[in-house]
């Protein structure tokens, strides 16, 4: 699903250059749930990135469902992400100023899909994750945990075959990170949507197929 | 889509209300010094009265004498006008007028100021003012210099009041009798080219009129038959300019044109250059510099709101919104914000005018919010939205997806 070749990434400054990514390759199949791990500044959100088409790499090559990525220009590349890739964030970038609704709707609207279906298909999503309850609430009157919620249903709504999550409980306590844990693992399992997780907590890590785990930008494990 | 961008504006607007007012006072104020001056414009190129013929007729109304050492320039003589042009070919009829002057004249002890204006009979068939009452004076009247006069209705109602009808009797400026002719609806002084409270024939005139230098105290106004003829009006009157002789060594040029309302309505007296390029000039300044600062202003609180925004930018850039895409929605959430602003200086707008108008602060102008003048404030609104909104946007539009899920 994912391949990504002799991944490298430089970030320069006048005066210094990081290495933060080092001749990375992975291989990641239609249907994996795989986490990475690794200290913080590690790479692992920077890998992340490069998989999400949000960021380039400085050298190497990233093909996505058979399709390689490194000449597609701004528009191609939205089209793309809008199309095959959902992304969970840590600390849940909700539109405050959109109710939960339209947050989760947001994908479809670059899809230029009609109004009531995405008003359908975004109340299946919140459903999904047990939030049909709260759809007309603004972020700002949801707990961490149904925030985090909201951003899964915006990440599946458009069905996308890829979610990528960055450290999706590192903002929640325990029982609330299993819970987000148990959604991320149901749609994997019922859905067959490849999920990708950067992740601190190696109990969260053990649940999923595989572990990568990074250290200094280089692959360890 | 729309209606998510309308979402978002609203949203945004209601988050910083210290911006927002800031933001909707510029525009709405600039806007409002725009629309009444557009007002004013409006009033002055679209009122085609008394002068409905007006795409027929051409003034004259300078002439500018230059030599190495002088230059002279003035109205020209009521014989340059009886003598050369009244000659003329082209035109169907010539109208000689003075512009106003004014007088006063004293009433039971009560102080009238009086604006008057002379003319000939043929003024009042080339230009079509109403008459309320009572009819021009004619040609034979002129001719005789019989004391009478048409008057406006301003200076009836300002001179005799109620009373119904007033031709027949006298008004009195200058310490003369004029016994009145007729009464004509009135025009604002900001038509100075035809404006006065009363009009006289020439030959009552207490200045000599029959000097025959080239310049004097008289305004030509040149029917001509057909609009197409226009343009050979003013090639004969070139003609004839370019062939008169030059009235005294002193000077080596002379120069006369024969204008359109407009020209002949900005023309400074320097008969070499048009007075409309200089005007056209001063209003784009004006206008530039009326729309400068507060455009600066919102670019700079649109881009702070942006910075405010990054989180939702790189969302949306995550989610499949392309730049353009992003700057198409930024454009239109400011697009929003200015035609909010803008209704809110067409409000401002119609009080001030409202208030102009009842205060009489120019006699007889009244000013008015038509279509042509929201539409033009329609324009200024597009326009200021689009200025402000674009750098903003661009920058909004180049901002790192990272960099800005991480700011």
């Amino acid at each position: 699903m994912i391949s990504l070749t002799n991944i490298e990434k430089v970030y320069r400054t006048d005066t210094i250059e990081t290495l933060a990514l080092n001749s990375i390759s992975l291989d990641i199949a239609k249907g994996e749930f795989l986490s990475i791990m690794g200290p913080s500044g590690c790479g692992k959100s920077t890998l992340l990135n490069i998989m999400g088409l949000l960021d380039t790499p400085t050298r190497g090559q990233v093909q996505i469902a058979d399709q390689p990525t490194q000449h597609l220009n701004d528009k191609q590349l939205a089209h793309f992400r809008n199309k095959k890739i959902g992304f969970i964030f840590q600390s849940y970038h909700l539109i405050n100023d959109l109710k939960v609704l339209d947050n989760v709707e947001l994908p479809l609207l670059y899809r230029h899909s009609a109004a009531k279906e995405r008003r359908l298909l975004a109340t299946a999503a919140l459903e999904k994750v047990g939030l049909s309850n709260r759809i007309r609430h603004f972020p700002t009157q949801l707990s961490g945990g149904q925030k985090q919620r909201v951003a899964i249903a915006r990440a599946i709504v458009g069905q996308p075959e890829i979610i990528l999550a960055d450290e999706p409980t590192g903002n929640l306590d325990s029982a609330m990170g299993h819970e987000i844990m148990d959604i991320l693992l149901t749609l994997n399992k019922t859905e067959g949507t490849t999920i990708i997780m950067v992740t601190h907590d190696e109990i969260m890590a053990r649940k999923t197929h595989r572990l990568v785990r990074l250290f200094d930008g280089t692959q360890v494990q | 889509m729309l209606l998510n961008y309308f979402k978002i504006a609203i949203a945004v607007l209601r988050r910083r209300k210290f911006f927002t007012f800031i933001s909707l006072f510029g525009i709405s104020f600039t806007l409002t010094i725009m629309l009444v001056l557009t007002a004013f414009i409006t009033s002055l190129v679209g009122n085609k009265y008394p002068d409905k013929k007006r795409d027929r007729l051409l003034y004259i109304r300078n002439m500018e004498l230059t030599g190495p050492q002088s230059m002279n320039s003035s109205n020209v003589s009521f014989y340059m006008l009886d003598h050369y042009v009244r000659s003329m070919a082209t035109p169907v009829q010539i109208a000689i007028a003075t512009p106003y002057k004014g007088t006063n004249t004293y009433l039971n002890n009560r102080k009238i100021e009086v604006n008057y204006k002379y003319t000939n009979a043929d003024y009042w068939q080339v230009l079509d003012y109403d008459f309320l009452e009572g009819k021009p004076y004619t040609a034979q009247q002129v001719a005789a210099g019989e004391r009478v006069t048409v008057i406006s209705e301003y200076m009836k109602k300002a001179y005799f009041g109620n009373t119904p009808l007033v031709t027949g009797q006298y008004i009195e400026a200058d310490n003369v009798k004029y016994r009145i002719s007729g009464v004509v609806k009135s025009i604002p002084i900001t038509n100075y080219l035809l404006y006065s409270d009363i009009y006289l024939p020439y030959t009552v005139s207490k200045t000599d009129y029959t000097g025959k230098g080239y310049l004097g105290n008289y305004t030509g106004i040149l029917l001509a038959n057909s609009k197409a003829a226009v343009p050979k009006i003013q090639q004969e009157y070139e003609a004839i300019i370019a062939r008169l002789p030059l009235p005294s060594k002193e000077y080596d040029h002379l120069y006369s044109h024969a204008l359109p309302y407009m020209q002949a309505y900005v023309a400074t007296g320097d008969e070499k250059r048009s007075g409309m390029n200089r005007v056209l000039l001063a209003i784009s300044i004006f206008t530039l510099l009326v729309m400068l600062l507060p455009t600066l202003n919102l670019v700079n609180i649109n881009v702070t709101r942006i910075l405010e925004r990054s989180s939702e930018i790189g969302v949306r850039k995550a989610f499949g919104a392309s730049s353009s895409t992003l700057v198409q929605q930024f454009i239109i959430e400011n697009l929003l914000l200015t035609l909010l602003g803008g209704v809110i200086g067409v409000v401002l707008s119609a009080i001030i005018l409202y208030s102009f108008n009842h205060a009489h602060l120019v006699a007889n102008l009244h000013l008015v919010l038509n279509f042509t003048v929201l539409g033009i404030g329609l324009l200024i609104c597009l326009v200021f939205g689009l200025l402000s909104g674009v750098y903003p946007a661009w920058r909004m539009s180049r901002m790192h997806v990272v960099t800005a899920l991480k700011a």
